[in-house]
């Protein structure tokens, strides 16, 4: 059976910023009904949780490809700190 | 002012050690210039990745030795694979002549061995340096600005990447389309050599790059792709995010699914998986490259969108895109001339070479297929496969009416109009290339 998208990101080494580098705007968030970004993101970064309407950014996970920055134009998208963030080694 | 600290001023500055930096560093040092190569990751290609292989031509064209470098498998076959839910349709061209035309590498291997190189001609390499902004005095890039410190240059060739946040921060280009990159996502599994040897029919180091179209991607605009390296097969996709967008499908649901396939599931059965991995691809062509130059400033490879992804060539184009602007830099400084005049230089070099050429052979093309995608990557390759299935199945039934079936199958499953449409879109697809 496949692995879930955690199990894959396991296989990955991260060298993890201190700040989140990814900052959607939350006023935007509110009234989104797309969520875009927990749909096209490839590691699960984003997730919208219901009860604090709010969207979750687990910003430690994240492949740096930028497809939520081209996707929704209402996050503030940096690469992590030098030096930081993810590690490819065998792709 | 700190443009008059010497210390922190070299001829170039190229950001980015991807095949574009790395190419256009090298070619500048090699005239006897002072070059700074700087990249954000520990160390080249830590944040690489491709669905693609590394062309002979180009790497031979800057690396004259790299059959030193750390390759996994030359590209000794190519097949084209057509899926439907489970059977499937394979092509495959093999050339002895041209076995050595392309050649599989790992990144975070050959990008660093590239760099390795590039040190030994004298580039100076700064990793771990991420680039925030670049500095411009009177509208001229002259510096960036990175975590630590400032640094400045009499030209900087930008080569950071698909995303390139300093080509938008000047202006050269606008904000991206969702239908102008394609998202890609891979897993390399681990399997014996022997093992992949036996399921690709290949010998010792002869590796198979494998272009998919079909289910399980159907109406999305994309490609499913298998290929070998030594040890591990990679098994990924390039979609239009847009479609993703579109559609709602989650990139890595999509990859199961592709893995899931019959076809694909036999080649990797047994495999584990050692590495995930995802990064966007320039898809929108030669209509969404942007300005290339600037005064004091060059943009190269994917940061310029130089990826011709009928071919599914990209490296290569990054490499002499690289080459040129480092030679482009060299008579700069030679003239002392920074300027745009000078730069265009830059330009005129690509437009003359297979870069530009083949990017405006191929600007309609990708725009042609994305608008018939429910046709060309999934209609016509569904009906191969159901043509196929009739022509060698023997079951004791006349053929006659199976292929009857077939045909009427084909003219009603599929609108007349649509059809008409398709075969419009195939000869302005072949007139486009042609003319």
């Amino acid at each position: 059976m496949d692995k879930k998208i955690e199990d894959k990101l396991y296989t990955l080494k991260y060298k993890t910023d201190t700040e989140c580098h990814l900052i959607p705007d939350e006023s935007k968030c509110l009234h989104c009904l797309e969520k875009t970004c927990t749909i096209v993101c490839p590691a699960n970064v984003y997730n919208y949780s219901e009860t604090d309407k709010k969207i979750t950014v687990s910003y430690e996970k994240c492949l740096e490809c930028g497809a939520c920055r081209i996707a929704c134009k209402y996050i503030d998208w940096k690469y992590p700190k030098s030096g930081k963030g993810v590690i490819f080694k065998k792709s | 002012m700190a443009e008059e600290n010497l210390q922190n001023k070299t001829d170039v500055i190229v950001i980015g050690a991807g095949p574009a930096g790395v190419s256009a560093a090298i070619t500048v040092a090699r005239g006897g210039k002072s070059v700074v190569l700087v990249e954000r990751a520990p160390f080249a290609g830590a944040k690489n990745m491709y669905g693609g292989v590394i062309y002979t031509h180009a790497a031979k064209e800057i690396f004259p030795n790299f059959e030193e470098a750390p390759i996994e498998r030359y590209i000794a076959k190519h097949s084209y694979v057509l899926l439907s839910e489970k059977d499937s349709t394979q092509i495959s061209y093999q050339n002895p002549e041209h076995e050595k035309n392309a050649f599989v590498a790992i990144r975070a291997k050959w990008d660093k061995w590239c760099v390795e190189q590039a040190m030994k001609e004298g580039v100076y390499f700064a990793p771990n340096t991420l680039v925030r902004e670049l500095i411009l005095k009177d509208g001229k890039v002259c510096g960036i600005k990175t975590d630590f410190e400032d640094y400045y240059a009499d030209i900087v060739i930008i080569a950071d990447g698909v995303n390139s946040l300093l080509a938008k921060q000047i202006g050269l280009r606008k904000n991206i389309k969702p239908k102008n990159v394609a998202l890609g996502v891979k897993e390399v599994i681990k399997l014996p050599q022997e093992v992949i040897n036996k399921r690709f029919a290949l010998e010792n180091i002869q590796g198979c790059a494998m272009e998919i179209v079909g289910k399980p991607l159907e109406n999305l605009f994309g490609m499913g792709i298998v290929y070998t390296n030594k040890d591990s097969i990679a098994v990924g996709f390039g979609v239009s995010l847009e479609d993703l967008k579109n559609h709602k499908i989650k990139p890595y649901e999509l990859l199961d699914r592709l893995k899931q396939h019959p076809f694909v599931a036999d080649l990797i059965q047994g495999g584990e998986l050692i590495e995930y991995s995802a990064h966007l691809i320039p898809e929108g062509g030669y209509r969404a490259i942007p300005k290339l130059y600037a005064d004091g400033v060059m943009v190269t490879g994917d940061a310029a969108g130089l990826v011709n992804n009928v071919h599914f060539e990209g490296t290569n184009l990054a490499m002499m895109s690289g080459k040129y602007a480092g030679e482009t830099a060299l008579n700069a400084l030679e003239h002392n001339d920074f300027s745009s005049n000078m730069l265009c230089l830059y330009a005129k070099k690509l437009e003359n070479s297979f870069v530009m050429k083949d990017m405006k052979t191929y600007k309609d093309v990708v725009h042609i297929l994305g608008s018939r995608t429910g046709a060309f990557l999934n209609y016509y390759p569904y009906s191969i496969n159901k043509f196929f299935d009739i022509f060698t199945c023997a079951d004791g039934k006349p053929k006659k009416e199976k292929f009857q079936k077939f045909t009427k199958d084909f003219f009603t499953k599929r609108s007349l109009s649509e059809l008409f449409k398709d075969a419009i879109a195939g000869i302005k697809i072949v007139f486009g290339i042609l003319k």
